[in-house]
């Protein structure tokens, strides 16, 4: 929880002076959010594409005022601060219009993947250009065969000189049409095991070859994209790690995507917190009172049963993100934080049309007032998909913090050119 | 517990933890189940001398903490008693403690504080009332004005230690709204009758007072300060039972995992059954959130912040649920041997069920959350 010890000894600017630095700083020069229509994810992205431009902007802003990338290295343009100076910037930014399209997974899941596992050149390359919001990252992970089993990818890339030639598909990568950098994960040597012939590219997400579908979601909104690759030409020097060894950069990967999603990415700024989906406990209570029901026992009981979960969910993230800092838990135990956000968000989802009863499914075209939560239950499950589904997360927990024994797995130790595909 | 404990707090966790194993193994704690007393005297005085009371005593009145948060340093021991189901009036006496030491008048109760903090003397939080829920803030136990003194009528009952105890802190209506007394068990008029408890060495007691002739210093709460004192008596209550809950569930989860590593059915462990991961997976996620907010409620009222009522509420709620929850889990993992009286499992529980209704169940501590939170 504590991370002040670090800061002994060095010039780092102390949390508090920091802190009100970033508010008059903010003060001055971040626009103010405007209820009900860029103040939560949700509504942002039923905006559309217009959200993408505005992030950059938004980014460079903070960047020019020197609040951008602060938990990144100074040598890779960030500031080098600590997740207290992080927290204590979340803190101020409550009310102003951040770019919280850039946290997942450009800041927290692919930027911190490289400043892990890059090669120094790639670090400076690529990472000062994301803070500045100039680069916007995306996951070509999943494949249309399987998104769980990921060591199991077919994307095929084929080395011909100082070039690799990629081929194949990626799916569910949120945000790949504004996006100008991938991190793709395809298949080098299929006559390896599964895990031992992979290698990981930064790939130009707009270049030839690539053709990039969009993919509407439940909600109506269409930020999901399929990417085909036809010959497309990647130079030897956008592999990231080693050939063949791009399954230690995925799991790197995977597990800044499970603290993402979990609430517990030091990368994440702006306030938002874990990305919960649907509105908060004063949005609920704004829509009890609306709808008459704050006499209701019951519905009291479940908006502070909601509300409950909320501040468990932080004290957890609190919890096993300093567990993992002093190595009283192992990494793995980012899935726990995963977990959590998953059930959350399905009992959240659940109260929300529990309270809001045939408000939440229907109204006047002036009174949307529960239809946010009904949209909400619908997209439910993508809580308990998005960012590794809850089942590889209980997979996780069991095997590799409790130690249980492996699932048995068919391709272990097999070539991957003798593995049993289904369609 | 806390993943930050200091070099101190890891060195008295570890005391308490040899005592304990040493001293009340789970062995004895079955012999005392038959033996129809709740715990020794003697063995209490001696847990005592570890500091056991002394923790959130205000330093004034002779208190002193290890780490500065000394309601974190009573859950040290809480959690380390709820790992082998203790005995004892831990809750009681630090509450009853405290409260008499943070009182206007504490100079008035230096004798009795020193007692309890000695483990010589043994006090309870008289403060659940015949057939009504929880509601400490509207007792029907009534005071009067006696002179200079105060005379208390009625009945309450569901008391903690309540045949042990020397001394109850006892909420009463006064003349004047919500007040708070220190009554001696040995009071002419107090009748003590002990009652029945699913723990098997918690024991419960009701206490009737009938027309208890109490001096003015009795008077720990006066009108007006009763509220907020009886709010963080709430707190207080809240984070030590969460604490030894929070121990039990732990020590319930680590050997039931061992077990499912132990167990095998068609030749391979428990552990390998992917349906079975799964749920221990959960139980870990619930015991970790467990251990999450239980914590947060006790380093909140340690520092008295501002919202350590709606953290309480939210530890408590959660708390009390998952717990029995969990339990009840791990002893479906068990199978019959779960549900023998010879399996230990059975005493968790029984802390565990006990915990989850005491000082407000989580269905209550969710009603008070929505009053904290304005609804």
């Amino acid at each position: 929880m504590t991370e002040h010890a670090t800061a002994v000894g060095t010039d780092r600017e102390d949390v508090e002076s920091f802190r009100l630095r970033a508010r008059a700083w903010l003060a001055e020069n971040m626009p103010r959010l405007i209820p009900g229509e860029n103040d939560n994810l949700e509504a942002l992205m039923q905006r559309g594409d217009g959200i993408w431009p505005r992030a950059r902007e938004l980014q460079r802003l903070l960047y020019d005022g020197g609040f951008a990338g602060i938990c990144f290295p100074r040598e890779y343009g960030g500031l080098g601060l600590t997740r207290a100076h992080q927290q204590a910037f979340n803190e101020e930014c409550a009310g102003y219009e951040m770019p919280l399209a850039l946290n997942t997974p450009t800041f927290s899941i692919c930027g911190a993947t490289v400043l892990d596992m890059a090669s120094e050149e790639q670090k400076r390359e690529h990472l000062p250009a994301v803070i500045r919001g100039d680069e916007i990252m995306v996951q070509f992970l999943s494949e249309p065969r399987g998104g769980s089993d990921l060591a199991g990818v077919t994307t095929r890339a084929t080395r011909d000189g100082d070039v690799f030639i990629l081929n194949g598909s990626k799916i569910w990568s949120s945000g790949a049409y504004a996006a100008d950098w991938a991190l793709c994960l395809t298949r080098t040597d299929w006559e390896a095991p599964k895990h031992r012939g992979m290698t990981m590219f930064l790939l130009k997400v707009h270049q030839p070859g690539i053709e990039i579908k969009r993919i509407k979601q439940i909600n109506g909104n269409n930020e999901f994209c399929q990417e085909f690759f036809d010959d497309v030409v990647v130079p030897a020097s956008n592999v990231v790690g080693e050939v063949n060894g791009g399954w230690a950069v995925a799991s790197r990967q995977l597990f800044h995507e499970r603290n993402a999603v979990g609430g517990g990415s030091p990368y994440v700024s702006g306030g938002m917190g874990p990305p919960r989906r649907g509105p908060g406990t004063h949005a609920l209570i704004d829509v009890v009172r609306a709808t008459g029901r704050s006499e209701d026992v019951y519905v009291r009981e479940l908006v502070a049963e909601a509300h409950a979960i909320s501040r468990i969910q932080q004290q957890l993230i609190a919890r096993v993100t300093e567990g993992m800092r002093t190595e009283q838990l192992p990494p793995p135990a980012a899935a726990i934080m995963r977990l959590f956000a998953g059930q959350a968000s399905t009992r959240i989802a659940e109260i929300g049309v529990e309270i809001l009863g045939s408000h939440a499914v229907a109204g006047s075209v002036d009174d949307g007032l529960g239809l946010e939560y009904g949209r909400s239950f619908l997209m439910r499950q993508a809580g308990s998909l998005g960012g590794g589904s809850t089942e590889m997360a209980r997979n996780i927990i069991s095997e590799r913090v409790l130690g249980m024994p492996r699932e048995f797995a068919a391709d272990r130790d097999v070539p991957f050119s003798q593995v049993r595909q289904g369609r | 517990m806390d993943f930050d404990l200091t070099a101190d707090q890891k060195l008295f966790r570890a005391t308490t933890r040899e005592f304990l194993e040493k001293e009340m193994p789970l062995t004895r704690v079955r012999e005392l189940a038959g033996s129809g007393i709740g715990f020794e005297a003697d063995w209490w005085k001696r847990g005592s001398e570890l500091g056991w009371n002394s923790m959130i005593i205000d330093p004034a009145a002779g208190g002193d903490s290890i780490s500065g948060e000394g309601l974190v340093d009573a859950c040290i021991v809480a959690e380390g008693m709820g790992r082998l189901v203790s005995p004892g009036p831990l809750l009681g006496t630090n509450l009853v403690a405290a409260a008499l030491s943070e009182a206007a008048n504490a100079a008035d109760h230096a004798e009795v504080i020193s007692a309890l903090m000695a483990g010589e003397a043994v006090a309870s939080w008289a403060v659940y009332e015949p057939q009504r829920g929880w509601s400490p803030l509207t007792p029907a136990v009534q005071a009067t004005r006696d002179g200079s003194g105060y005379v208390l009528s009625g009945v309450k009952d569901r008391v903690d230690c309540g045949d042990q105890a020397d001394y109850f802190l006892v909420p009463a209506a006064g003349p004047d709204g919500l007040a708070q007394f220190i009554v001696p068990a040995a009071a002419p008029g107090v009748t003590v009758t002990t009652g029945q408890s699913l723990d098997l060495v918690r024991r419960y007691a009701l206490v009737d007072m009938d027309d208890v002739q109490l001096p003015a210093g009795s008077l720990v709460s006066p009108a007006g300060a009763a509220e907020a004192a009886v709010n963080r008596q709430i707190q207080i209550a809240v984070a030590l039972q969460c604490a030894e809950t929070a121990g039990a569930v732990q020590r319930v989860f680590e050997f039931t995992v061992q077990w499912a590593f132990d167990r095998y059915s068609f030749g391979r462990p428990l552990a390998s059954y992917q349906a079975l991961k799964h749920r221990f997976a959960d139980m870990k996620l619930w015991l970790e959130a467990c251990q999450a907010t239980a914590g947060a409620a006790a380093h909140a009222t340690a520092r008295r912040a501002e919202d350590a009522d709606e953290l309480a509420s939210v530890a408590k709620s959660y708390v009390g649920q998952r717990a029995t929850d969990i339990i009840q889990d791990c002893v479906q993992m068990h199978g019959g041997i779960g549900v023998t009286w010879e399996h230990d499992i059975h005493l968790y529980l029984r802390r565990a069920t006990v915990n989850r209704a005491m000082f407000g169940s989580p269905s209550e501590h969710r009603r008070r959350l929505a009053d904290i939170l304005g609804i």
